[in-house]
């Protein structure tokens, strides 16, 4: 052991190969005096077709990258010029990017809060499995899952679904999206989507505000037969409904008939000089009343009446398909990160953490200043082997991102099958593939230095 | 904070200070009591979070493609009648896909196994025979560990065109092997290298040669690593589309790519894709249940691939 070590640390690090000791207790010079060729035989079928089918691409993809698309003349650096000249190459780079700065880190944070929330929790396990779980299926699984999920019609997609609910629990939907003035109306557009009267109104007058073109189906709950409304001395009182009854057209034009319906809930502003002077909000059967405030003032019915019901986010259009796509990547995962970290934190001594407890340290400055520092080494490696997956995802794009999208949710690993195999340009796929592996190589260089100690015991 | 409270205060005042030690922690209690559940609720969310898009596949699954046009799979919950397997049923007379089923179990079989062989006979020689520059050749093949299959797309498609494996399912094999080999030789070699010499120095005494070596006392004692290896492997080509999709053809496909060829038109072929994704899945997640831990052990030996 102590010969084992001192062969490890002896020499510098660049220094030349020194074979371990061959006297040390832990040699593992072989018990048989293997033969040359018998080691060889062992090692024939691995070397065979490690060379054939990993070390011979790398170098033909090397030569192949400064030759032109037929292959037949040298073109220098032409395809690793292209590599940053092409528009969809330099989206790929580009999302390559924004992939290899937030897949990694956020799926690491998720890992390392999990790891740390389910240490203490009973069914901590449970959690476990179920986050743990998507690393056994398929990227082409997940990539249907994920278009599922991210359907764009919230009564598909749960996306949508779930964002939907929540912005409609904060803004209100509205109630009548395509409700406009029929002929001879006595309201005219006010811009914006608004509707006001053509005339001031008069207390004691009753006002008609008749509109057209909501769907039956898309009435109100609470909508009621229209009632002309009752005169008020000093109130400004009036009705809004649908003219319209189904099979009869307009009936009466601007008057209320028997199987019209009032705008339950419509919101109606008196404007007086441009400025709000009252409001208020039509009853079931569509008749409302203002205050004396109101006389002489136009009315208004506001635009936000009329929206556009909120149908949610574009999940898989240009802008958000990259962030959607990370997203069903961390999903994957996060569960990898959560089972290393979890792993490295069963190995910090609790002493530590009491010590810090005992020292009037809360749970959130223990995680801070005492675990964190403590899991670094552990959360480098989760980070570093996330960044290299990330640079070679490839199922999950070209699955979840539609067609139309695909352009805009390159990838580099994408962008080399697209170019190796739909574009026919092997020459700039060469090119791509030795730049991801320029990518790893530093990683390739940290696993052999750290490996060169541990094999001299 | 508190030790230096507690060290300072003097011992007239002690009543007082026990008192609010009390309360202190009564409301630290308390304070945790609510965080815990905070917690609680906080992983419940997240685990719902983490379980319902795959939910959502297998209920979409059990769906028409009529009622998966109208409306959410959500829907199920309230009209529990619209469930069938008719999907399934189709499916599996769809010849496509269960011939690529088969494809991917005659890929992903040999491929694992052979990964295992050769990998353990070359992580053997890693461990415990002499040649030269032995420890040279071993770091170098960890080198490879990292080296991304997209580099070996074009070259080996290339290569298998001239020597007719293009298209072929021993083409798909030979990559997964070529592939998977650097880590299964990296693994094998170090679980190898920490078997006792006095183990293999009696075996040797026993006259056993080193094939015999290899296979009676070496193999056995790899068995956890081998197990680990095994289901690593296993998973990888079996859930593989990359190169499945390059270099084999429309009677070798694997299931990954018959699916794939459906999702262009997402939408239409959702009574083939769910389902089909869902089989697909079966196996995989089986196996997970079945070998957690042997799995989590090669995921953690993987960290570096």
């Amino acid at each position: 052991m102590t010969s084992a070590t001192a062969a490890g640390t002896g020499p510098a690090p660049e220094g030349p190969p020194v074979p371990a000791a061959p006297k040390s207790p832990k040699s593992r010079k072989s018990v048989t005096g293997t033969r040359k060729s018998v080691a060889a035989l062992f090692l024939l079928p691995a070397l065979v077709l490690l060379g054939a089918l990993v070390v011979y691409p790398i170098g033909y993809s090397l030569i192949r990258s400064f030759y032109d698309q037929s292959g037949d003349s040298f073109a220098g650096f032409d395809n690793y010029e292209t590599l940053f000249t092409d528009d969809g190459i330099r989206t790929a780079l580009k999302n390559n990017i924004i992939w290899v700065v937030f897949a990694p880190t956020v799926a690491t944070a998720l890992g390392l809060i999990f790891a740390v929330l389910t240490e203490r929790i009973r069914w901590g396990t449970a959690f476990k499995l179920v986050v743990f779980m998507p690393m056994a299926i398929s990227m082409l699984a997940a990539g249907i899952i994920f278009r599922l999920v991210y359907d764009q019609d919230p009564d598909k997609g749960v996306a949508n679904a779930v964002w939907v609910g929540v912005h409609d629990t904060f803004a209100e939907s509205s109630a009548f999206p395509k409700a406009h003035p029929g002929r001879d109306s006595p309201l005219k557009p006010a811009g914006g989507g608004a509707f006001i009267t053509k005339q001031p109104v008069s207390a004691g007058t009753p006002v008609a505000l008749p509109l057209v073109g909501v769907a039956p189906d898309l009435m109100p709950d609470g909508a009621a037969k229209a009632a002309t409304a009752e005169p008020a001395d000093g109130k400004v009182t009036g009705t809004t409904w649908q003219d319209f009854t189904r099979g009869k057209g307009v009936g009466k034009l601007g008057g209320v008939d028997a199987a019209e319906l009032g705008y339950a809930g419509m919101k109606i502003e008196a404007i007086k000089d441009g400025e709000v002077v009252a409001s208020t909000t039509a009853a079931g059967d569509g008749t409302f009343t203002l205050p004396a405030a109101a006389d002489g003032a136009l009315l208004r019915l506001p635009a936000d009446n009329f929206k556009e019901p909120y149908n949610g986010l574009d999940w898989l259009g240009p802008s958000l398909v990259t962030p959607a796509i990370i997203g069903s990547y961390v999903w994957m995962w996060a569960g990898f990160a959560m089972v290393l970290i979890a792993a490295g934190l069963a190995g910090v001594p609790r002493e530590l953490l009491e010590a810090a407890r005992v020292d009037g340290a809360n749970e959130w400055q223990v995680f801070r200043r005492v675990t964190v520092p403590l899991l670094a080494p552990v959360l480098a490696v989760v980070v570093v082997t996330l960044m290299i997956n990330v640079l070679k995802v490839f199922d999950l794009v070209f699955i979840i991102a539609p067609g139309s999208a695909q352009d805009d949710a390159n990838v580099l690993a994408l962008e080399l099958y697209r170019k190796g195999f739909a574009s026919d340009q092997p020459g700039v796929a060469s090119a791509i593939a030795v730049f991801l592996l320029l990518l790893v190589i530093p990683v390739m260089w940290f696993n052999v230095r750290r490996l060169r100690r541990e094999v001299r015991r | 904070m508190t030790a230096d409270a507690g060290s300072l205060t003097p011992a007239a005042t002690r009543p007082p200070e026990t008192a609010v030690k009390a309360r202190q922690s009564l409301g630290s209690r308390l304070v945790e009591a609510v965080s815990g559940g905070l917690v609680r609720v906080f992983l419940i969310v997240v685990g719902l979070f983490w379980l319902v898009p795959t939910i959502g596949l297998l209920l979409s699954s059990l769906r028409t493609p009529e009622d998966m046009a109208a409306s959410g799979w959500w829907k199920v919950f309230t009209e529990p009648s619209q469930l069938t397997f008719q999907s399934y049923e189709e499916l599996l007379e769809n010849g496509d896909i269960t011939s690529s089923l088969l494809n991917t179990a005659l890929i992903t079989v040999p491929a694992t196994v052979l990964v295992v062989v050769i990998g353990a006979l070359a992580g053997y020689a890693f461990a415990w025979m002499d040649f030269p520059g032995r420890d040279w050749w071993f770091l170098a093949v960890v080198g490879l560990l990292v080296v991304p299959v997209q580099v070996a797309l074009i070259p080996i498609a290339e290569l298998f065109g001239k020597i007719g494996l293009f298209g072929s399912m021993l083409g798909v094999i030979l990559f997964h092997v070529g592939f998977g080999l650097p880590f299964a030789v990296f693994l094998l070699r170090n679980f190898f290298a920490e078997i006792p010499r006095e183990l293999l120095e009696a075996a040797r005494l026993d006259g056993a040669g080193e094939l015999r070596l290899f296979a009676r006392v070496v193999m056995p004692l790899g068995g956890p690593a081998i197990a680990s290896l095994g289901i690593f492997q296993f998973l990888w080509v079996w859930n593989d589309m990359l190169v499945a999709l390059i270099f084999s053809d429309s009677g070798s496909q694997p299931i990954t790519v018959a699916l794939q060829t459906q999702v262009r038109q997402f939408g239409n072929n959702i009574d083939v894709l769910a389902p089909g994704a869902f089989i697909s899945m079966v196996i995989p997640l089986a196996v997970f249940f079945a070998f957690q831990r042997q799995f989590v052990s090669g995921v953690m030996a993987g960290a570096v691939k």
